[in-house]
Parts: C-alpha cells; structure tokens; sequence
C-alpha cells in the first residue's frame, strides 16, 4: 500500500507551533509513506489539486491529511480523494490543529506531537477498509406533530411539494394560540384573518390528512421509515355525518360548568361545543366529564336537535398506524402560570401580583382575547370582574422570564412586542384611558420592530416605566401597583384599574414526554434541542425528526412560520431521492459469536439495535442475536465498548484499526 | 399532653432577654403546655444580625456557626431560633457552608472546630406549624373567636425564597393556619410581607413610622382588630411606634399587636400577665366573648 502523507500549515494557525515542512519530512520515513509534502493551505483548490496530482503520479492507495479537525474538512478531503479515484474511507485526519497547535506553545515538543498524531494515522489507514454508502428506502410522507402556525406551515409546504401529510393536533381544532391573538404586531393586521384561510387550506388540501383531537402515542423506526402510533380521541360525534350546523351546541343546557380554553377562562362553554366560530375541522365535541348524559345517562338534548344523527356517546378512542418517512414536531408553547404554583413545582410563581386572585389581574393571552373581536367582550376592553372600560391598565413585562429566582433564566422574545401592541391597542380603543409598561430592557430586535415599539411610546403615548413590580394589591376597587422607576430612582405607585403580566413561554406540561416517544432530546425546561444552535437549527439529533416554532424555544410567527418552512424544505430534502444514503461508518454484529445478553441493547441511545432469531434447518429457532439497523445506527461505537464477547465491530473503527493507532504512539 | 417528649434546641438570641422578654415567656409558658421541650443551648452567642453582617461577612458567619455548633455538642439535632434576624441569619450561614466550602473551611478555622453543619432551623412558625401540627387544637381551651389577626410576616421569615421552605414567599399562609386553630379569624389584606423599616427604628425614625403606619393602617382598613407578629423587630416597630405615630398624625387608629404565641398562650388559657401581654405599649383588650368564656370556665 502506498500513501500520501499531507500537511497543511492552516495559514499560521498550524505553523506558528508546528513546523510543518519538518513534519513533512519525517514522516516521508515511515514505512509504507510514499510521498509526503506540506503546504499553507491544503483545502484550498489549489492544495486539493497538490492531493489529486500526488495520487495520480505516485500511484497512491490511502491518504493521511494533517490538518484542522476533521469535523472541518473530512468531507473536503474525501471529495479529493474520491476525484482522484481513492475509496473516502481510505482518508484519515490527523488534528494537528485543535489537537496540537492551538493548545501548545513550545514549537519543538508540538512538532514532536504532530509527527506522533500522523503516525498513528498512517497506521490507521494502513488497515481501513474501503466502505460504501448504505442505501435505505423512504416512505415520502410527513408526520406533523402540532397544528399551531408552524405545523400549519409545515404541513401546507410539504403538500404543496407534492408529498402525503399527517397532521396531528390535539384539540379539537387546529389554529394554536395565533387563532386566539387578536391583531399581530407590527403590522397590526389581524391574527385570524390571515391565518383561517391557511387553516381552511390545510382541511381541503388533498395531500393532508388531518387528524385532530388526536395525539401521537408512540414513534418506531427510523429516518425515512417511521411507524407512527396515533390516538383518535372520542369526539362523541360521527365526523363522517356532522355537518357543523351548531344546532347540539346552542340546545346544550349546560351552559356555565366548563371554562372555554380558547377564551382562556373568561367564558364559558357548553358540554358540546366548537372552540372557536371559525374552527378547522367545524365538527363539535363532547366533553364527558361535565356531560350530563355521562353522569346519569339522561338529558341526551343534542341527539334530538341533531337531524343528521350523528351523536354518538358510545364512540370510543381509536389507534391508527401511519408509515411516514419523516416527523415535524411543531406542538408550540403554553404561558407560564403566575399565580401560586403547587407544591414540587420548579417554578416558583409571583404571588405577589395575585393573580388567580384578583380578577382584573390577567396574562398576555387573556388580554389577547378581550381585545379580539371573536372574544368574550366582542372586541371591547372591559375587566374581567364587573365589565366595566378599565380607564388604567398597567402592563409588566418580563414576569417569569429573566428571573432565575422563579426558575426561569431566558428571556421570552415575544413579550416586548406584543406588550407594546396591547398598549396600543388598549389606547385606540379606549381613547382617554393610560397605559403604562413596566420593562427590564425592551428588546425590539426584527423588522419594523424598535419602530413599532417607538410608535406605542410616541404616537400613542404609552407611559414606559424601566423597572419591576414588586407588589399589586386591591384598595377601593383600584389596583394599586408598587413598583420602581429606576431611571428616575423612585418609588412608583400605580392605582390601575386592570393590570397585564406578560408571561413567560414555556413549553407544555407533556413535551417531556412527547421527546421521549419521538425519541429527541430536550433541555432542562422541556424545549426540544436542535442539533446545532446555528448551522441546523431545524433538525432535531434524530435523523428525520425536524423542529418548528415554539416547542424549539420562545418564537414570534415569522420565526414559527421561517422554521416550519425550513423543517419542510429539510422534508422534502429527504424525499428527493427513492432511497437515503447514509455513511457507512455503522455497528455490526458478529452472529457467530454473538452471546445474545442485549446490553448492546440496553445502551444504543437511539434504539438501533433488534433481535434476531437464527433459526435451524427446520426453521427452529435456537438461538437469539442482536441486530443493529443500519438505518438508525448512528456509528457512536457505545454498543462496541459494551459487546463482553467482543463481537460488535463498529466500521472504519475496528479493534485492529485502533489498536494499531495506539501501538504506533 | 398528647404528643409529649418533642426536645428542640432553643437559641432565644439578645432580643428574648431584653426588648421582647414578653416574646421568650410566652414562648416558654406555650411549649411547656405543648409538651415541647425547649432547651436552651449552653453558652449562646450573638447570631451575627444587622451589625455584624453589615460589617464582616466572616464575622457574621462565624458567630451564627458557633452557635449551631453548640448545638450540635449538646446532642440538640434541632434549634428553634424565635427572632427572625437570628432565624435568618443561621439559615443563611447554614447554607453559605453547605454551598460554599471555601466558607465552611474558613468557618471551621475561625472556630478551631469541624462542623457537621446538619442542624435544623426552626422559626416560631415552623415550629407550631410544622413541628407540633394539632398540638394547639387538642390543648385550647379558649376559642378565640372574636379576634379579627392581621398576620404580619415581615421579610425575613420569609425571604429570601430559595431558602425558605414555604409554599410561597410573597403570598404565605402558614401563620393564618396556626391562628386559625386558635379559633381567631384571620383577616385579608395587603401588608404582610411589607417592610416595618427594621433596624432602622434606631437612626431613621421618620422612614421606619412611615413605613410601619402603612401596614398598620391596612390592617384597620380590611378590619383587624389585632395584628400577629412572630419577629421581636416587628413587634418594635408596629408597637412602640404607634406612640409617634399617635403624635404625628393626631387621627391615628390604635391597633394591639400580639407575638404569635401570645395569642397561642392566650387560647392554652394563660393570663395576660402570664404571657406578658401587659409589657405592650399598646393595650390588649381581650374582646368579650373571650372573656366570657373565661368566666364561665
């Protein structure tokens, strides 16, 4: 075998502590180097054609790189080589950069140590194997988890593309919390009207099939192969026949026992009902636990108002199975709850500012539906507790969010905005009343953002006070709220007549749980984690699995509606071709030796590995083994460390490969 | 009494022995019915408040060690620690030592001893909320009805929050759920946690009065007759103070203000003089019920 030894000066970055023509040099010696040459750049053009030409003049088998890390330019190396006819795997990097160069000072023992990493490296490659890529099949759909704007967004690109969609939403209709916002800052455009046409599209789309009150129960497999376990939950209504006529609803006696989530408190809603005027799909359901019918059998008034028959208090949950080749998880945020928290909780929450407990001491998102025009108040601002126009409202930003001490360190990103839009809102609707804004910092970065915010304070004369709340309490009907003007340095005291928290985004209850059924990992608050904050901000550490809007992080609606149309792009990526491609560097298992314990099982933090029966020549099965799915394997070698009889071999990095590394130091 | 045998170490501070005298004897007077035996720890030191944690962080630390220390060689696994400065500080030395043990180091060579640092601290509240749940319910033997407690928490029986075992820092209930056992109503209202002004009583007269008359104030104003208070600074403020306020501001209401274990001692049936009620500058006026049920016993 013949190889190519060569080493790259990465301008200074390399040579400044490496001498690199002496590296070079030396390593021309050891046996079975044919040729060796250093050189400033080697992944330039330039530097790949000094690779390309070696190969072809001194007959090269195998390529040793010493470079940066090859998590930089392994690709770009391997390309060369494969240009100039050479197997990618017969390519090793020795880091001679973040490994030797950056981290020593003293030239001459940092030389000594490079001669050494490229030592060990034309040992490795003496003994790679070639490998090619493994081909796995793709099933061209998309399981969507979420019908909020994201998902919304995601699952209309992917259709549109031409690809079968599953859409998962977990109430009984899709929309999220941007159907519940009135108007959408900067623009002021209002939040509904332009979000019902996609949410209509998404119904009548040929290519999405939606599936709403229902919930994902479990995911198998792997990229482009993925088995999805969805529950339909009982509606207790035949959607096949139901036409949406609304006539079960308004015949429903019970009127004042459940609270409607979409109002998010402030109304009440019957035991049938339809979230929202402009719901997709327009299909009522029953809720059992306040149903009369549920409780002693009788009542049963929905049934006689409905012509069509279709009430069905039998219907039970159902499971549907659906093969799909990639997964959205789009399933968005709730508002961190201000009030007490129970007891175990991690938050801690701001008792001081009693909500729960005053009734005109409302969030962000209540407040979103007082101002909107479908809302329980049409529109009009008027306080929770007695209906009257609250003349003062005061808005605080920043409660829960940026304040470790309630257990919550990141800022929410949206509150300064949409803090500013209810400002102003408040101000055009009620032309004589005072808005005041209680603020740590106002962070306005986006487009048209700072303007928007500068527009409320300036045009619309919203009093901007930098500093916290320590306190709200009830005197005389009034809010009296405490706080501090930091700027001013001093005390101030606001009798409001409604006052706004701008809660904190936090993820839901069960996104813990939802990552562990897809199988992705999340941080210590329950967002899911992208695979890299910047260069795959859209792709989950699960091959396939793809992250849009607020369960990534807090998000406005163009970010939500940006990730979602990357995640489908990253999709339709994946269904470009009828077969994946996936580096071969891959778990195997010996069968022959093969003890069959499955700690390799125990420990493949993505669940590649299976059983296998071998079976006799009577097709008996006498013996169980492991198998690792080429398709899910992701060649971190954890199974290979763990296998007691030695008989898991990870390819590309086999025991005599690396031995051979060590015993060359 | 039902559940006899509960031993705490008891580390009363300067305060019991001097301004709130009344604090320590009705103290003693209600765990002793209670079947709580306090025992005050040997050779006790000042806890470190105000001057020394204002002054010298090591020194202040030092001083509250020692004397969890003390307890700890008198075999005492628990301390009850009644003023809320000396609550505070031990609890603040407690975990600084178990955060930080560069501080416990420096502790321990301050004191020429190694310290196991495991002794729990219990405030007044604690105590009768925790430690002794139904012990009041089982031994009263007045009902207290009558009696409209303000609950007056301060700051620092409960602060700061990720220190305090509470349910909520801002928004507590433990002390209602004791005087309610007495029989008394609790009133709502805002002051709770408020600032009395402390410490400053002594160089800022004019700031602590302000302060104090708000809370006060708002006691009457959601209909208090009687304010509870578990903290010897408190107590200070909300009650010899009312005497400048009186002169200040010619229409201030008076309003009594009771330790919290006063008005535990007052349903365990002691007399006023007893608990020390009548060392207040405000007179207490036991409401007529009450005293009719006395006669009647």
């Amino acid at each position: 075998m013949k190889i190519g030894v060569f080493i790259c000066h990465c301008g200074e970055n390399i040579s400044r502590t490496v001498d690199c023509p002496r590296v070079a040099e030396t390593c021309e010696k050891i046996p079975g180097v044919e040729f060796s040459i250093d050189y400033k750049y080697m992944c330039s053009d330039p530097g790949q054609k000094l690779i390309k030409d070696a190969v072809e003049i001194h007959k090269l088998d195998a390529i040793v790189v010493g470079s940066c890390s090859p998590n930089m330019h392994e690709r770009t190396f391997r390309s060369a080589a494969v240009a100039a006819g050479i197997n990618p795997f017969l390519v090793e990097i020795a880091n001679l950069r973040e490994h030797c160069s950056w981290v020593h000072e003293d030239v001459e023992s940092a030389t000594q140590k490079a001669i050494e990493l490229v030592r060990m490296a034309v040992e490795k490659v003496k003994r790679d194997k070639p490998l090619s890529k493994i081909k796995v099949p793709v099933t061209k759909r998309v399981l969507v988890i979420g019908g909020g704007i994201a998902g919304i967004q995601a699952a209309l690109d992917v259709a549109n593309a031409g690809y079968d969609v599953v859409l998962v939403e977990k109430e009984p209709s899709i929309g999220g919390h941007m159907s519940q916002l009135s108007e959408t800052f900067p623009t002021l455009d209002c939040s509904q009207c332009i979000l019902t046409p996609r949410m209509v599209e998404v119904n009548q789309h040929p290519r999405i099939k939606l599936l709403t009150y229902s919930e994902v129960e479990k995911i198998e497999g792997f990229i482009g192969n993925f088995k999805a376990t969805i529950r339909k939950k009982a509606r207790h209504i035949n959607e096949d026949i139901c036409s949406g006529c609304g006539q079960c609803v308004s015949k429903c006696p019970i009127k004042k026992k459940a609270f409607s989530s979409f109002e998010e408190g402030l109304a009440y809603r019957p035991a049938v009902y339809i979230p929202f005027p402009q719901a997709v799909p327009n299909i009522p359901v029953i809720d059992e636990s306040v149903c009369t019918y549920y409780r002693n059998g009788k009542c049963g008034m929905c049934v006689k108002a409905c012509d069509r028959q279709a009430i069905d208090f039998d219907q039970k949950d159902t499971m549907m199975v659906a093969d799909v080749g990639a997964v959205i998880v789009a399933t968005g945020y709730k508002l961190y709850s201000i009030g007490k928290q129970p007891l175990g909780s991690k938050y801690k929450g701001y008792g001081e500012y009693g909500y729960g407990k005053y009734k005109d001491v409302i969030d962000g998102l209540q407040f979103e539906r007082i101002a909107s025009a479908s809302g329980p108040t049409s529109g009009e601002i008027k306080r929770p507790s007695d209906g009257k126009e609250p003349k003062k409202i005061v808005f605080i930003q920043c409660v829960g969010s940026r304040d470790p001490a309630k257990g919550i360190s990141y800022c929410s990103k949206i509150c300064c905005m949409y803090t500013a839009k209810q400002a102003m809102l408040f101000r055009h609707k009620v032309h004589d009343g005072e808005a005041y804004v209680f603020y740590m910092d106002i962070r306005a970065g986006g487009k048209m953002y700072e303007e928007f915010v500068r527009r409320a304070i300036e045009e619309d004369h919203v009093n901007y006070i930098r500093g916290r709340v320590s306190r709200i309490y009830e005197e005389n009907g009034k809010y009296i709220v405490k706080g501090e003007d930091t700027i001013a340095g001093v005390p101030v005291n606001i009798d409001a007549d409604m006052v706004v928290l701008a809660s904190a985004m936090i993820p839901h209850d069960n996104a813990p749980g939802l990552a562990q059924k897809v199988g992705i990992p999340y941080d210590k608050y329950g967002f899911y984690n992208e695979s890299h904050p910047k260069l795959k901000p859209v792709e989950s550490t699960t091959a396939g699995v793809f992250l849009a809007g607020a369960c990534n992080a807090p998000r406005d609606i163009p970010e939500s509606v940006a990730m979602a149309s990357a995640a489908a792009s990253k999709a339709i990526i994946l269904f470009s071709s009828d077969s994946l491609e996936r580096e071969p560097v891959v778990a195997r298992v010996n069968e022959d030796l093969c003890a069959g314990c499955f700690y390799c099982r125990k420990v493949c933090p993505f669940g590649a590995v299976e059983v296998r029966d071998i079976k006799d020549m009577n097709g008996v099965v006498y013996k169980e083994v492991a198998y690792i799915n080429q398709g899910v394997c992701q060649g971190c070698g954890t199974c290979t460390a763990t296998c007691l009889s030695k008989s898991i071999e990870l390819a590309g990095f086999n025991n005599e490969e690396i031995f051979a590394e060590i015993a060359a130091l | 009494m039902a559940d006899a045998g509960l031993t705490y170490g008891y580390f009363p501070g300067c305060s019991q022995k001097g301004s709130a005298r009344e604090y320590e004897m009705s103290l003693l007077k209600v765990a002793g019915k209670l079947g709580i035996d306090l025992k005050e720890i040997d050779d006790w030191s000042c806890c470190g408040a105000t001057s020394a944690h204002a002054t010298n962080h090591r020194l202040a630390n030092a001083l509250a060690m020692r004397n969890m220390l003390l307890a700890e060689q008198q075999g005492l696994e628990t301390l009850v620690a009644p003023c809320a400065a000396c609550f505070n500080r031990l609890i603040t030395t407690k975990a600084e030592c178990r955060n930080h043990p560069e501080s416990k180091k420096d502790v321990e060579e301050l004191l020429s001893a190694s310290v196991s640092n495991t002794t729990s601290i219990l405030n007044v509240i604690d105590l009768f909320d925790k430690a002794s749940n139904g012990l009041i319910g089982s031994g009263r033997v007045r009902d207290m009805k009558g009696l409209k407690a303000a609950c007056y928490y301060g700051c620092l029986l409960v602060r700061p929050p990720e220190l305090i075992d509470t349910d909520d820092s801002e928004q507590p209930d433990s002390m209602e759920r004791i005087v309610k056992a007495t029989g008394a109503d609790v009133v709502e209202w805002n002051y709770r946690t408020e600032c009395c002004g402390a410490a400053h009583s002594i160089s800022r007269r004019d700031i602590v009065v302000d302060l104090s008359k708000r809370i006060i104030d708002d006691a009457l104003m959601h209909g208090a007759n009687v304010i509870i208070v578990a903290c010897p600074m408190c107590h200070t403020n909300l009650d010899m103070r009312q005497r400048v306020m009186r002169r200040m501001y010619p229409s201030h209401k008076e309003i009594p203000v009771l330790y919290l274990t006063e008005l535990i001692g007052l349903s365990l049936g002691f007399t006023e003089s007893e608990l020390g009620i009548d060392l207040h500058y405000i007179r207490f006026n036991m409401p007529n019920e009450i005293m009719n049920q006395t006669a009647q016993a």
